[in-house]
């Protein structure tokens, strides 16, 4: 409890270091519609970074987070473009739905979530397969189903013209998780509403609910949980479905945000960044250690440099050493003190 | 004995080794002669491992010394032990079991060509391991043999070649049947006797007492960290073992404030069988009120029965009865959810999160009662760690502290606690008071006595004999997986438990 704590005010010293240098950076940096900015990225990387963190604690990984955050904004988008169009003759497999409204089509893409995290699980729990392994395998072939799912773009521009009558429903989740009027102005950053909100929801189940306890006691000594009696496997299955489907969650806010997404590009790299921001936030890769709170800060860290670094004019290229750098630092902190904790 | 008098290969004199809170070994002495082979023999905790490792380098004894080829040595390690001539032979084997036997038999001390290029000499050392090969009676063919595809038998045989390899004069060997088979085990006589034949001088702990009967040229029995005494080869046998293997007075550590009485069996366990568990079945009883001891030498079997009782392995056959009702035990929920709770052997891997706090391994197993629609109830999960800390005795400055942090007594004592808020029917301890210091150990046999003396059924698997014999109202006893025998308060001595633990028949 007590390193925990310890790491909520490195992060916290962390953030209030990089927002101090934002705010002498330049006479807009603290303008209402550049935090927004920041926010709104803030609450997007912060929505995935609580699954994965989930996951650390109870000493998995999920190396499949951005592709699946890149699948379910295609097949967001592409269920209502043209629906679901399966055939394979030769197997006798013919599903043509026809276009999808957006709400349905988002329950769908949910669904796929917690589809892929169900695997992911059974695979670990039940053939016990490394996650690493895992989730790597998955990292391509959601990436691959994306690729399959549509060549090029799919967007809401098209979703409009195709489907008129989709614009009111598409319109009312813009507003509400994203905070996009329908002209596509930034009226409030929604993302992170969304993301306190989750973080609400999932803080209670991890620090007041007999599953949170759980999973650190896995995360900590798998075998002692499994002699206090706990079903081990089951509560990591569990903790996998959150994770992918929240990655899903996040594939939507995506396309509703930016308007359109690549299926070769939407979402790469996020995985790396969601597992940075959960070890800033307090995780530790060897499970057992965090706090819900470390994790929604963890995931403001990256925002706030990636914006630091349009104001310092540092080309967006140096961004991922920059990440690596901090990460890199604050590991070797970590582990100093730790060992100074140990001489004591 | 006719033979000239000459100066033995290894002397040890006076040997001393203590531990954080225990004293290992207390002045022993041994000597080996030349191409001899003593077998050491002694309880559980006798100090023959420790001795063996004094021996060998791994741990440098407080005083005493050690006398090599004629001459005092001080090996600074295991290594500096192999290169003087002494080769330890692990229970684990020290194999790199992803590599060829070629390239084991020479790992670390490769033979190479080319100066500073350490081409591997291949040509020169299949050569040389061929006749080592030769040597332990395995076919050349098994150079090229990957380590793994090994069975444990010639895994050993391998490992001997690679003692010999060094030239080594002593080997020791620590329980070396142990996993073998009858075949395997003829195999390893065989090895032995030729060894000897050739001059190698061989030190080999065994629980088994016919097998030191079948090779030892001599029996050396330790007792509580002492000498207890000497058999030469005509004098082996199994009573005569047993007798200096046992032989003290028991301190009362333990006034029991029960009488025995026959209550009800509660926990009923009729030809159980468990996956890669032995091929024999068991079957026990544990009634209430009472404490059955359960005694075995190492590798009998008694934790993994225990663990197959807990739902932590697969049932194959057989029955568990609570209470004259058949039960299905699939998991540990299953055992706990009946009322059958155990307190593991390594409490520290099994028994406790250690990193987290006490408060929290205390709830940990009972949250399912201190909760409501899954959110857990603060006040009812404080009031649990108050009370179980109150009624332990639980020595923590809060519930908060991690419980790493405390002693071995008071780890041991947060085990018992998270179980007893569950009032369970049947308690299974397995080696309650490992690595805890007299005092607790004091306060958890009262414990233990209360909680049989309100009615619980305890099984206690334990090594330690003054336990077994002070705490114990009725004695089941374990040999290779099986039931030896069954004492009750009137039959029970040290001795007759070390018949049944090592074989014998009860007389």
């Amino acid at each position: 409890m007590k390193k925990n704590l310890i790491r909520l005010a490195g992060v916290t010293m962390l953030l209030m270091l990089l927002f101090t240098a934002l705010g002498t950076s330049g006479p807009t940096a603290l303008d209402r519609s550049n935090l927004y900015e920041v926010f709104n990225r803030h609450g997007a990387l912060g929505v995935i970074t609580l699954g994965a963190a989930l996951l650390i604690v109870t000493g998995n990984i999920d190396l499949s987070v951005g592709s699946v955050v890149g699948f379910s904004a295609i097949l967001f988008g592409v269920l209502m473009e043209t629906g679901i169009d399966l055939q394979f003759r030769s197997l006798g497999i013919n599903i043509v739905s026809g276009p999808i409204a957006p709400i349905p089509a988002l329950i769908l893409t949910l669904m796929g979530g917690v589809v892929i995290g169900l695997v992911h699980g059974l695979l670990v729990t039940r053939l016990r397969l490394q996650a690493f392994l895992v989730t790597l395998c998955g990292m391509f072939i959601y990436r691959g189903f994306a690729r399959q799912l549509t060549a090029k773009n799919t967007g809401l521009v098209q979703v409009r013209e195709l489907h008129p009558e989709f614009s009111s429903s598409i319109d009312f989740l813009r507003q509400w998780l994203v905070g996009k009027a329908p002209n596509g102005a930034q009226e409030f950053p929604m993302q992170l509403v969304v993301l306190l909100i989750l973080a609400l929801i999932l803080g209670i189940v991890l620090h007041r609910t007999v599953y949170g306890r759980y999973w650190y006691a896995i995360g900590y000594n798998e075998q002692a949980a499994r002699y206090a009696g706990i079903n081990v496997e089951r509560q990591k299955v569990m903790v996998f479905v959150i994770c992918s489907t929240l990655a899903s969650f996040a594939g939507v806010l995506l396309l509703l945000f930016a308007g359109s997404a690549n299926p070769s590009d939407a979402g790469t790299s996020l995985e790396l960044y969601a597992i940075t921001a959960a070890v800033l936030g307090g995780c530790s890769l060897r499970g057992g250690e965090g706090l819900m709170i470390g994790f929604v800060l963890g995931a403001l860290v990256q925002p706030v440099i990636n914006n630091l670094m349009i104001f310092w004019n540092i080309p967006s290229s140096a961004e991922p050493w920059v990440i690596g750098l901090i990460l890199l630092v604050g590991t070797i902190v970590d582990e100093l003190l730790r060992r100074r904790n140990a001489r004591k | 004995m006719a033979n000239p008098p000459q100066s033995p290969l290894l002397i040890a004199r006076g040997i001393s080794k203590q531990f954080p809170g225990v004293l290992a070994l207390d002045d022993v002495s041994l000597d080996v002669q030349r191409g001899e082979v003593v077998a050491i023999v002694g309880e559980n905790g006798a100090g023959k491992s420790t001795l063996m490792k004094v021996i060998a380098g791994v741990y440098q004894p407080n005083a005493g010394e050690v006398i090599w080829n004629q001459k005092p040595v001080n090996f600074s390690g295991p290594l500096d032990a192999m290169r003087a001539g002494i080769s330890l032979i692990h229970q684990e084997l020290n194999l790199a079991e992803n590599l060829s036997v070629l390239d084991n038999l020479f790992l670390g001390r490769e033979d190479t060509i080319g100066g500073p290029l350490r081409l591997l000499a291949r040509g020169r050392s299949r050569q040389l391991g061929l006749s080592l090969l030769e040597r332990v009676g395995l076919p050349g063919a098994f150079l090229d043999r990957t380590v793994r595809t090994l069975p444990p038998g010639q895994k050993q045989l391998v490992e001997i070649a690679r003692a010999l390899g060094l030239n080594a004069q002593l080997l020791i060997m620590d329980e070396p049947t142990s996993s073998l088979t009858q075949r395997e085990t003829d195999r390893l006589y065989e090895v032995i006797d030729g060894l000897k034949a050739a001059g190698v001088s061989i030190l080999y702990i065994s629980h088994r007492l016919a097998e030191v009967k079948r090779c030892a040229d001599r029996a050396v029995v330790l007792r509580d960290g002492r000498n207890a005494g000497a058999l030469a080869r005509d004098e082996i046998s199994h009573d005569a073992l047993v007798r200096l293997m046992v032989g003290r007075d028991l301190k009362q550590l333990f006034p029991r404030t029960r009488t025995t009485t026959s209550g009800t069996p509660v926990l009923t366990i009729k030809d159980l069988r468990y996956l890669n568990g032995p091929d024999h079945a068991v079957s026990l009883e544990v009634r209430a009120g009472e404490v059955l001891g359960m005694a075995g030498l190492v590798g009998a079997g008694r934790t993994e029965l225990s663990e197959a009782v807990f739902g932590l392995r697969s049932l194959t056959s057989g029955e568990i009865r609570l209470n004259g009702t058949p039960i299905t035990i699939r998991k540990p929920k299953d055992a706990i959810d009946a009322g059958i709770v155990l307190v593991p052997e390594d409490r520290r891997l099994n028994g406790l999160v250690l990193e987290s706090s006490v408060g929290f391994n205390l709830s940990l197993p009972n949250l399912d009662r201190l909760s409501l629609a899954s959110l857990v109830r603060p006040a009812q999960e404080r009031q649990l760690q108050r009370k179980s800390i109150e009624q332990l005795r639980i020595k923590t400055p809060s519930a908060a502290q991690a419980v790493g942090l405390l002693s071995g007594g008071n780890q041991q004592k947060v085990v018992f606690g998270k179980w007893l808020a569950r009032s369970p029917k049947v308690l299974i301890l397995d080696e309650p008071t490992r690595g805890v210091d007299v005092g607790a150990k004091t306060e958890i046999y009262t414990l233990i006595d209360q909680l049989a003396a309100q009615g619980l059924a305890v099984w206690m698997i334990t090594s330690d004999m003054e336990e077994l014999l002070g705490l114990s109202d009725r004695v089941v006893v374990l040999h290779e997986g099986r039931v030896t025998g069954e004492l009750t308060r009137e039959t029970l001595n040290e001795e007759a438990v070390m018949q049944l633990a090592t074989g014998g028949t009860a007389s």
